[in-house]
């Protein structure tokens, strides 16, 4: 029985420790995370579908998918019913997850460095960083929009990649969608779902 | 430069004000147009300039880097007047001393010793200096070839020529401190730019492709963020989060 007692509190720490959380300070989240990303990105002994499903858990409990969603949506957030907005959010993050997982995979041959911290006001720390690929292309710049209004558990809101808002870019992807088709917010699920299913 | 010339410029400074003035670049101006041409360049960069820069991007390392510090190099030289025309005697001075750096110990560009003296030039042209003037964005479409732009953009990119002082030595054929050229330098550079520009962004282009629904738009929001930060001289993306609360 005591066998079976340590064999579970032993599957319990491992379980534990492939999902650890992160310091709550914003820099070191930032490195830890990204770092124990790369490392499981370019373990060979990982199939794709245990870095798809490490992926996804990681952004599950780090990134404020649902937040991201609500703000791509733009202004149509607030004058739309609940219960499209929550079927968006749905359809949204597992938009995410795809097309986060088929990023992060593009860049996992990398080295990864923290430059610095700037904290723009009780919600958010913007945390500067580069990454350097290994095959010698230039060195790409990142910074991570991190939502600070709980300090125990911080959570990434946004990636400005040299600059560029990808959530922004997706704001405006959307907005496009949106317009074209007369601010129907299903159609634009149609296409999230149809992204998914792809 | 003739008297006519200088009136066309001026006529079309006159009309980017007027017409940019009352429009929002997030606005189109021929969107069904622009999206025809925007797929026409995904199929022109897809049988050429992607192949090119996939080869590029097989040179050896320092054959490459010399490569894109060379055509850099050139690019900077747009660089000098606009940052004069802006006022802004700073970036003047990284410009010009990068440029003369460059040119003479740096071997005609290929090496970069300017930045490890600290002078970091940032990328100016016309479309940016009638920013600085206030002029608006005007609405955005999509050239051949050239890619995404504005009325604003579009009208800089034809200034540029004039001001740009490599352009007054190949495709203007003027001399300069005993230098001249001809189109075929000028395009030549140009294209070799662009190359370069796309050989370091095969992975970001194949992951935006991969990843976006509709990539016409992608491109536009990449765009119009890429401008505002050159016009800023930031990367600084605003603070759109600011009041998101929820």
């Amino acid at each position: 029985m005591n066998k079976l007692k340590f064999l579970l509190v032993f599957i319990l720490l491992l379980v534990n420790n492939s999902l650890q959380a992160y310091s709550s300070n914003p820099e070191e989240f930032i490195n830890e995370l990204v770092n124990d990303a790369i490392s499981k990105l370019s373990d060979k002994n990982l199939t794709d579908d245990q870095k798809s499903k490490f992926i996804k858990n990681l952004a599950l409990k780090n990134v404020d998918i649902n937040a991201l969603g609500l703000y791509t949506l733009g202004e149509l957030r607030k004058s739309s019913d609940k219960d499209i907005i929550l079927k968006y959010q749905q359809s949204f993050e597992k938009y995410f997850l795809k097309s986060l997982t088929s990023r992060l995979t593009d860049y996992s041959s990398s080295k990864f460095e923290i430059i610095g911290a700037d904290k723009k006001s009780a919600n958010y720390t913007i945390i500067s960083s580069k990454i350097i690929p290994e095959n010698g292309d230039p060195q790409i710049k990142i910074d991570w929009r991190i939502y600070t209004k709980n300090p125990e558990k911080p959570l990434i809101r946004d990636l400005i990649v040299e600059g560029l808002s990808l959530a922004r870019t997706q704001k405006e992807e959307f907005a496009s969608i949106l317009s074209s088709n007369n601010n129907e917010i299903e159609i634009l699920i149609a296409k999230l779902e149809e992204f998914v299913d792809k | 430069m003739n008297r006519k010339k200088i009136i066309s410029i001026i006529g079309c400074l006159v009309l980017t004000v007027f017409v940019s003035g009352g429009l929002k670049a997030t606005e189109e101006c021929f969107e069904g147009f622009s999206r025809s041409v925007f797929k026409f360049n995904m199929a022109f960069d897809d049988i050429l300039i992607e192949p090119i820069a996939k080869g590029y991007n097989k040179l050896p390392n320092p054959i490459k880097s010399g490569t894109g510090n060379f055509t850099s190099n050139v690019a900077t030289l747009l660089s000098i007047p606009n940052s004069l025309l802006q006022g802004n005697f700073k970036q003047f001075g990284h410009s010009t001393g990068s440029v003369i750096i460059n040119t003479t110990v740096g071997l005609l560009g290929f090496f970069n010793p300017a930045e490890k003296l600290g002078l970091k030039p940032h990328k100016e042209d016309v479309g940016q200096t009638l920013a600085t003037y206030g002029v608006g964005t005007g609405c955005y479409f999509v050239l051949p070839i050239l890619g995404p732009t504005t009325v604003r953009d579009s009208v800089g990119l034809i200034a540029d020529s004039f001001v740009d002082p490599f352009a007054h030595v190949t495709i203007r054929e003027n001399e300069l401190f005993g230098i001249s050229g001809n189109n075929l330098d000028y395009f030549s550079v140009k294209s070799t730019d662009a190359v370069d520009f796309r050989s370091d962004n095969i992975l970001n282009f194949d992951s935006l492709e991969k990843n976006s629904i509709d990539l016409y738009s992608s491109f536009k929001s990449i765009y119009l963020q890429d401008r505002e930060n050159k016009i800023n001289n930031s990367d600084d993306d605003g603070d759109d989060w600011g009041n998101f609360d929820n």
